[in-house]
């Protein structure tokens, strides 16, 4: 791969003080993703890969260690490493139209261009008829969709997804899985993608960044090498499927240890 | 349970007032009341007409609207920017909470005699008793709409690369605006209570002052003439209020239809 990579992780420890106690959320994460490459990061609620994704996505600096996106240090949120929230995260006081404008109006593009951009991404992600809709009336697929949008809209080249159909049905949650990739491939940009379903992980990475438990850190990284696009029915995909299973239930037992050990944490 | 019929439910509504109505019309006119006490609602009725068509009462209600809105415009005018101001910024907050958390249990009427010192009589007095009663609801409710802005809704418009100035214009406002505006529809439901004792104390027109001075003459009927109209005004207002609110929220959830 030519020239820095699109994210650098390099030593991050993360420290967080709650009640006088610290816990380690994160221990030495040493992690390069390049340029155009979809990884996941998997593993059980617990293991830090939201704090890692909120540290690249500069809302949370590390406690020690440091974070490069495209070769520059991250020490804010930016619109080159756009994130899309589980939550949604929409204006709700904004029509579709005008949240996908947001970013574009943020950054003073020319009302032709944002025009024409909206107009783009909303065809693109078959969200034309509901552009005057407000985020109330749509669905929680529809309402991803439109947060999809919004970060397309800026164009930015690292896209950063933390859980982002984890609140959706399976059949909406499939369709946006292949939507995603239908406009990844070919674009260049580079995604880091937080999820918890290994299935998910499966179907979309290049390789799966599966984290331990407590102190999170790198377990192991699966490269998944089966052409897209994938059958999830495939016996080449739950064998990898199963591995990857096989590594997130050793981390889910510490986790459920733990729990056991430690109810009033 | 099977649903009832419209008309029914029409005639039901009907029924209790209807009967009060008739009770009341009887003993009064059987004489066994003074008219003084309670006048029969016919008579009422006349008055009310009289009095709205000789044009007295355009002219009341007018007067009372002109302080309600005046007040309310100088005592909302103040407290928006000041509940912004407090809410986005905790030093603001504790330089001012000190001092309002004092002057808020006081009710604005215990303010009439300080008022009247202050400005004499007529329209100032009301004015600032009214812009009193306006202030608390809507600096209180901005505050907190301020303060309730979702923390997700900042980091997507910081991730976005939004300056802190469009964070507070297109984020903070809009969503404070829920709060902003039903503190502004009691303040105005505040303000038309206070308008109505200012003009029984301190102002010699409008709605409050007209049903004192009918009392002066033992005019009853008058009286309920003028309360009915002070009870028309202001559940007009509430209505207005309310339809103004609406379509400014369409986003808002529970705000359809």
């Amino acid at each position: 791969m030519s020239g820095p990579a699109a994210i650098r992780v390099e030593g991050v420890r993360k420290v967080f003080t709650t009640g006088g106690r610290e816990v380690v959320a994160l221990s030495g994460i040493d992690l390069e993703v390049a340029t155009g490459e979809f990884v996941c990061l998997l593993g059980p609620s617990g293991c830090g890969k939201s704090t890692l994704l909120n540290a690249v996505a500069g809302f949370s600096p590390p406690t020690s260690g440091r974070i490069l996106a495209a070769g520059r240090e991250v020490s804010a949120p930016g619109p080159d490493r756009a994130m899309v929230f589980q939550e949604y995260a929409l204006f709700p006081w904004m029509t579709v139209a005008e949240n996908v404008a947001f970013g574009l109006e943020v950054k003073r593009r020319p009302a032709p261009e944002i025009r024409a951009t909206v107009d783009a991404w909303l065809e693109k992600l078959r969200l034309s008829e509901f552009r005057d809709r407000f985020p109330k009336d749509l669905s929680g697929g529809m309402r991803q969709r439109v947060a999809i949008a919004r970060v397309l809209a800026i164009d930015a080249p690292i896209l950063l997804m933390d859980e982002p159909f984890g609140a959706l049905d399976a059949l909406t949650r499939r369709n946006l899985q292949e939507e995603l990739l239908r406009i990844w491939s070919g674009s260049g940009k580079t995604v880091l993608f937080v999820t918890h379903g290994i299935e998910e992980s499966v179907f979309l990475a290049d390789r799966v960044v599966v984290m331990t438990y407590r102190p999170g850190a790198v377990k192991e990284i699966v490269p998944v090498t089966l052409p897209r696009p994938r059958d999830p029915s495939s016996s080449e995909f739950n064998a990898l499927a199963r591995r990857v299973t096989a590594l997130v239930m050793e981390e889910q037992a510490r986790h459920e240890h733990d729990e056991r050990s430690a109810p009033a944490g | 349970m099977p649903s009832t019929g419209r008309a029914t439910r029409i005639a039901r509504a009907l029924l209790v007032p209807v009967v009060v109505l008739v009770l009341w019309e009887v003993i009064s006119r059987t004489g066994a009341v003074s008219a003084i006490i309670m006048p029969a609602p016919s008579k009422v009725v006349v008055r009310w007409w009289d009095y709205a068509a000789s044009g007295e009462m355009l002219q009341d209600a007018v007067g009372s609207l002109y302080r309600v809105l005046g007040g309310f415009a100088i005592g909302a005018g103040l407290a928006l920017p000041l509940g912004l101001l407090m809410g986005a910024k905790s030093w603001a907050n504790d330089l001012f909470d000190p001092l309002l958390q004092v002057l808020r249990p006081i009710p604005p009427i215990a303010f009439i005699p300080l008022a009247i010192l202050w400005f004499g009589l007529g329209n100032p007095p009301a004015f600032f008793l009214i812009a009193l009663g306006a202030f608390f609801p809507v600096l209180v409710n901005t505050i907190a709409g301020v303060r309730h802005v979702d923390a997700i809704h900042l980091r997507a418009a910081r991730n976005l690369g939004a300056s802190e100035w469009t964070i507070f214009r297109r984020v903070i406002l809009p969503s404070a605006m829920p709060y902003v505006l039903s503190g502004m529809r009691i303040g105005i439901g505040v303000a038309f209570i206070v308008v109505i004792v200012a003009e029984m104390t301190a102002v010699n027109q409008g709605l409050g002052y007209r049903i004192l001075e009918a009392r002066e003459y033992f005019w009853s009927d008058k009286i309920i003439a003028g309360m009915i109209t002070i009870g028309l005004i202001g559940l007009a207002i509430d209505g207005i209020m309310g339809r103004v609110t609406a379509r400014m929220l369409r986003w808002h959830r529970g705000m359809e239809g």
